[in-house]
């Protein structure tokens, strides 16, 4: 009977799932913490297995659940999940980084385990609903309830400048959603509905500079997210701040909501505002990316200039979306997926180093490969997959969202195409630089470094963690069409608006 | 069609994987048997398509090819392709590969780290031939970045030691530096064509009509030229090179000599209509060239380090074939990219068994007097020596003699420059001999503990001994009575079915040339021979004369300190003003927390008010309403 109700209910079950599991683990008294730790990887873990048997059998059968929800002011409110092209490997993405994160940070989680975990799994009901929302008041609601249980795991189990840091986290993403909240209602308002196709028809009825406005409003709200240039500097304090399990499902998913936001809602709903903004949004990109990767250079701590490179990792997926062509924006589809793997797995592995050392300065340690070479092995992998060497996944989507700005409509794509390839040689400037102070070198023999603490390498448990990302990193380099061809329609739909001989067409729908 | 062609890479992939994964447990005999052996069978794998290829009636033989990237209008296949250029740089790459192996079992043989040396080898193969079998540039470009990444890991192989991860790094990022050429490249090629499959951009280009595209077409290979810099090692990328002799011997006489290093001409011989098409890259081309052989002659007289002269004259030589290439002989280019292959790869094994019998001593000014003790090793560095400085009849004076005529029919200061080179070349390859095997032996305590190398060495070094004297003769040029046998043979590759100006025509003084270069040559050998014959003190004394001159050679022109000064330097800079000011005092200071901080003192400010004194808020209430009664009533 469960499983006829979870095959008909399959999205209500995958969102819902993890916030009962939370729920009960929130329950359980404080000693039985470790049951709890044990309780939440296993039931993540059944969601993943879950998701992943319903979604391979997809074959043509879509995932939809629509219901009428309630009205708001008269305005009708779905409850509209659905699965497509789209969010189908953003949600298996969620669903698996998950219990991985939970296995992953197992030694590191000690006080008050259970809550962390139980909040961790509501975390996980935020990113899936939001993913999954096809109504954007619904959208709105998962949206801003992500917020909550990553303010309390930043501030509760955070570093040194944790309450700082979970303020700002919260303020500013908060600050950006309320504007974009504004134009929400007001657009609702004139439309009589959040379905994101009704908007869209209306919002070509509106003038220019309204429908301009509009965009921005919603484009800031998913610019702080991505982060885009010059709204990130959120993300470092986050991300220093948070504990490993925290910042592996940031950088993992969370950013890629601001990504899929524009994807999923503002480009859609003002084409003409989109294309009249690419351009902007496209240098920013690239800044971010140069930026980023300079200030990554500079960085002595290693989880920070892992943030840093975050920055400028997402800057490509923003470029690629603003290139507003197909291979862009496929590259964009993939960069998500390989940003959400890699820079995972790198927050991971930064975690493992700090629970032996105690410290993440990379002047603490030298040498680490004669202490621990297959910790160092997972490392090497991951940051060429980091840095974009071909047969991983990050080549892949770098070069086509290269050669999608290169090809892009708008002036000075080849200009933009050829300054953002500088931030591939950045990459490994800062990636391979750090790896040369930090792992190879002789033992830094100073009692009080980190490399002293090192006495014990990768165990069984951190090795199986680390194996299916080394899988995913050489299977996505490899045959990437696994994981962007069900995304290639959808896409091409979705770029069709802005395609050179556009104007005309738009002009053609306006009429 | 063919599935077993792809068995070529995969040995080598496969063994890598093997033994990278089983590691110490598989014991150095197994590892050695597996390291060499597929390299060895991809060999004979490869002598087999090679065969096949040359009987096909277009010269060709494909794998079968499968789809690795594809969306929207961009579909890259991952297939190989066997023509005469790949086929026979394939050749070379598993056979000189196969003795290198061999020789490493040997030489390694008491390193700690046996097992991962064999298994980033075998990595370094399998990428290796990626780049020279693939089918479109983003196969090439595979193994391009990954034959520099296993530069990287086997520069860096002694990681514990300070030198060596720094010079791999150097070698990563410079090479990334022309990467990015490549990268950019392939861009421009994509948009104006619309394919990144080899054949299928040949052919376009074919069609191309004169006045559209010329632009783009200058663009696209000046990039991928910057990505022949960096690989192939021309000024002003040539940086890392001498520094990656950190790395084991055989690695330098492997990647950094016969195969890696000649990526960036095999790229432009791959690409050949399409450079045919840029006379403004080729014009490009030519200078670099020149001025990197002459250039890195000129550092490699002064140096004591064996593999250091050694690196520089690898440069100076890459400097050789590349101004073939921008002389538009693709042919001679690449027919001295195989002669070198063999006599570099003779000079670096040679060296090592040098360096080994003397304990790891590479310092020239310490050795002496080895003939009689390492005999094998002197009678084929002999030869090898008689080869590299163009003697008669040696493999290297046909194909340097190619180039240089070819130089001179582009314009006679190249052929001067390119004399000049030649004559630093038997300088300095006289020098190395007379120092390291005549005169009296330097540090007595190694030189009598130095004994000949096992066979695992020995062999190697006889095998390519016999090639750097033979294989010249297969491009014998057609001044001298020859038929310059390999440009036809690789003419269908260079070509590609489009009409070439037949390379060879010979016009002009070619065979007064070719013995002004020759007897120059020899002359500055014996120069080198006879200064050092005797030891290192004539050589002291010239230098106190010069004095200036000696050290800007002998600290290479200060290149180095220039780039870290005018470059590095202020990158790091910049990105810590970036961080320091742009990022915590601008965009989060200004930016963020002063609004932010504005907003609590804003809230502070008004909290005064809030003092919960009744007589406080008494006053305020009397205050408003005597403001309120005068606005109504003034």
């Amino acid at each position: 009977m469960i499983s006829t109700w979870i095959n008909t209910h399959l999205l209500t079950f995958l969102v819902f799932a993890p916030l009962v599991l939370g729920l009960i683990l929130l329950c359980l008294p404080q000693k039985q913490a470790p049951m709890a730790k044990l309780l939440g990887f296993l039931g993540s873990l059944g969601v993943f297995v879950i998701s992943l048997v319903h979604f391979l059998r997809m074959g043509g059968h879509s995932y939809v659940e629509n219901l009428p929800w309630m009205t708001l002011v008269n305005i009708p409110v779905d409850y509209h999940l659905a699965l497509d092209g789209l969010n189908f490997w953003l949600v298996l993405l969620t669903t698996f980084l998950t219990p991985l994160t939970l296995l992953g940070t197992w030694a590191s989680l000690k006080e008050r385990s259970g809550l962390a975990t139980a909040l961790f799994l509501m975390l996980e009901t935020g990113m899936l609903g939001a993913l999954l929302a096809q109504d954007l008041f619904l959208f709105y609601l998962f949206w801003e309830a992500m917020l909550l249980p990553m303010y309390f795991l930043i501030a509760l189990w955070g570093g040194e400048e944790r309450r700082y840091a979970s303020l700002k986290f919260m303020l500013y993403t908060l600050a950006g959603s309320l504007l974009w909240l504004v134009a929400l209602l007001y657009l609702a308002g004139k439309s009589g509905s959040f379905a994101p196709a009704l908007m869209a028809q209306t919002a070509l009825t509106l003038s220019t500079g309204i429908q301009g406005i509009l965009f921005l409003a919603f484009a800031l709200a998913f610019a702080i997210k991505v982060p885009l240039f010059p709204f990130h500097t959120w993300l470092p304090d986050a991300h220093t701040e948070a504990p490993t399990m925290g910042s592996v499902i940031l950088a993992g998913v969370l950013l890629k909501l601001g990504t899929y936001g524009f994807l999923r809602f503002a480009l859609p709903i003002f084409p003409g505002a989109t294309l009249h903004y690419a351009k902007p949004m496209a240098i920013l990109a690239v800044i971010a990316i140069i930026y980023g990767a300079l200030v990554a250079m500079a960085q002595k701590d290693i989880k920070k200039l892992v943030a840093y490179s975050s920055v400028s990792h997402m800057g490509f997926v923003m470029l690629g979306m603003a290139s507003l062509t197909i291979i862009g924006t496929q590259g964009a589809m993939l960069q998500m997926l390989n940003h959400g793997v890699s820079t995972g797995a790198l927050f991971l592995l930064v975690g493992m180093l700090y629970d032996r050392a105690h410290t993440r300065m990379i002047s603490d340690f030298g040498g680490i490969a004669t202490r621990m070479p297959v910790f160092t092995f997972f490392f090497m992998v991951v940051t060429l997959s980091s840095i974009g060497l071909p047969l991983t996944n990050g080549f892949v989507g770098e070069f086509w969202i290269l050669n999608g700005t290169y090809t892009s409509a708008f002036g000075w794509g080849r200009a933009l195409a050829c300054i953002a390839a500088l931030g591939v040689l950045l990459g490994a400037v800062y990636m391979l630089w750090m790896v040369k102070r930090a792992f190879w070198g002789a033992a830094n023999t100073d009692e009080h470094s980190g490399t002293a603490h090192l006495t014990q390498d990768l165990n069984g448990r951190e090795i199986a963690v680390m194996v299916p990302i080394v899988v995913l990193i050489f299977w996505m380099g490899l045959h990437p069409q696994t994981f962007t061809a069900i995304s290639e329609r959808p896409v091409a739909e979705l770029m069709a608006p802005f395609q050179p001989d556009a104007p005309a067409k738009m002009a053609e729908v306006a009429r | 069609m063919h599935m077993t062609t792809w068995l070529i890479p995969l040995l080598p992939l496969f063994g890598a994987a093997i033994i990278g994964l089983l590691g110490r447990k598989l014991g150095r005999i197994a590892v050695s048997v597996i390291g060499v052996g597929v390299v060895l069978l991809a060999f004979a794998f490869t002598l087999r398509a090679f065969v096949l290829a040359g009987s096909a009636p277009d010269h060709r033989l494909a794998s079968c090819s499968f789809t690795w990237m594809s969306t929207g209008n961009l579909s890259v296949p991952m297939g190989l392709v066997f023509d005469p250029l790949s086929s026979l740089m394939a050749l070379v790459v598993t056979g000189i590969g196969a003795l290198i192996h061999l020789y490493s079992v040997g030489y390694m043989w008491e390193e700690e780290g046996f097992a991962r040396y064999f298994a980033y080898l075998n990595l370094f193969i399998f990428f290796m031939l990626c780049l020279v079998l693939g089918n479109s540039l983003p196969l090439l470009f595979v193994g391009w970045e990954g034959v520099g990444l296993c530069s990287y890991l086997l520069i860096g192989y002694y990681f514990e030691t300070d030198y060596a991860p720094a010079a791999g790094l150097k070698a990563f990022l410079t090479n990334r530096v022309g990467d990015l050429g490549v990268l950019i490249g392939m861009m421009a090629l994509f948009a104006h064509f619309g394919t990144l499959t080899i054949a299928e951009l040949l052919t376009k280009v074919g069609h191309l009509s004169p006045e559209v595209g010329f632009g783009i077409l200058s663009f696209a290979t000046l990039m991928l030229f910057v990505g022949a810099c960096g690989k192939s090692a021309q000024v002003p990328l040539y940086i890392w090179l001498p520094d990656a002799m950190a790395g084991p011997t055989p690695v330098s006489a492997l990647i950094h000599a016969a195969t890696m290093v000649t990526a960036g001409i095999f790229m432009v011989c791959r690409l050949a209509p399409l450079f045919q098409l840029a006379p403004i890259t080729l014009s490009v081309i030519a200078w670099v060239g020149g001025i990197t052989a002459l250039f890195a002659a000129t550092i490699g007289l002064v140096q004591r380090d064996i593999k250091k002269v050694l690196a520089y004259s690898t440069v100076s030589q890459l400097g050789y074939m590349v101004m073939a290439l921008g002389a538009g002989g693709f042919a001679a280019g690449f027919f001295h990219v195989f002669t070198h292959a063999w006599f570099k790869a003779l000079l670096f094994l040679g060296a090592g068994s040098v360096i080994m019998a003397m304990h790891h001593e590479q310092d020239l000014f310490r050795m002496g007097g080895l003939r009689a003790k390492l005999p094998i090793t002197f009678w084929t560095m002999l030869l090898a020596t008689l080869a590299i400085m163009g003697f008669p009849g040696f493999s290297g004076f046909f194909s340097k003699d190619e180039i240089l005529y070819l130089a001179y029919l582009r314009h006679p200061a190249l052929w001067v420059i390119g004399v000049a080179a030649a004559c630093c070349t038997s300088f300095y390859m006289w020098r190395l001999m007379a120092l390291t095997f005549w005169g009296e032996p330097r540090d007595p305590h190694a030189y009598e503990h130095a004994h000949e190398s096992p066979w695992t060495m020995t062999l190697p070094l006889v095998i390519l001994a016999v090639g750097s004297v033979v294989v010249g003769y297969l491009g014998v040029p057609e001044a001298f009575g020859g038929h310059f046998a390999i440009g036809r043979f690789l003419e269908p590759s260079l070509s590609f079915g489009q009409l070439h100006a037949h390379e060879g025509h010979h016009e002009g003084p070619a065979i007064l040339l070719a013995c002004i270069s020759t007897v120059l040559g020899l002359g500055f050998g014996l120069f080198g021979f006879l200064s050092y014959r005797s030891g290192t003190a004539l050589a002291e004394s010239r230098a106190a004369r010069f004095p200036t001159l000696h050290r800007i050679l002998l600290n290479k022109y200060y290149v180095d300190e220039g780039i870290e000064r005018g470059i590095l330097a202020p990158v790091r800079g910049l990105g810590r003003l970036l961080w320091q000011v742009g990022d915590v005092i601008i965009v989060d200071g200004i930016g963020v927390n002063l609004p932010a901080a504005l907003a609590r003192l804003g809230g502070e400010f008004l909290a005064l008010f809030q003092t919960g004194r009744v007589r406080n808020y008494t006053l305020g209430m009397v205050l408003g309403a005597l403001a309120i009664l005068w606005i109504f009533f003034k």
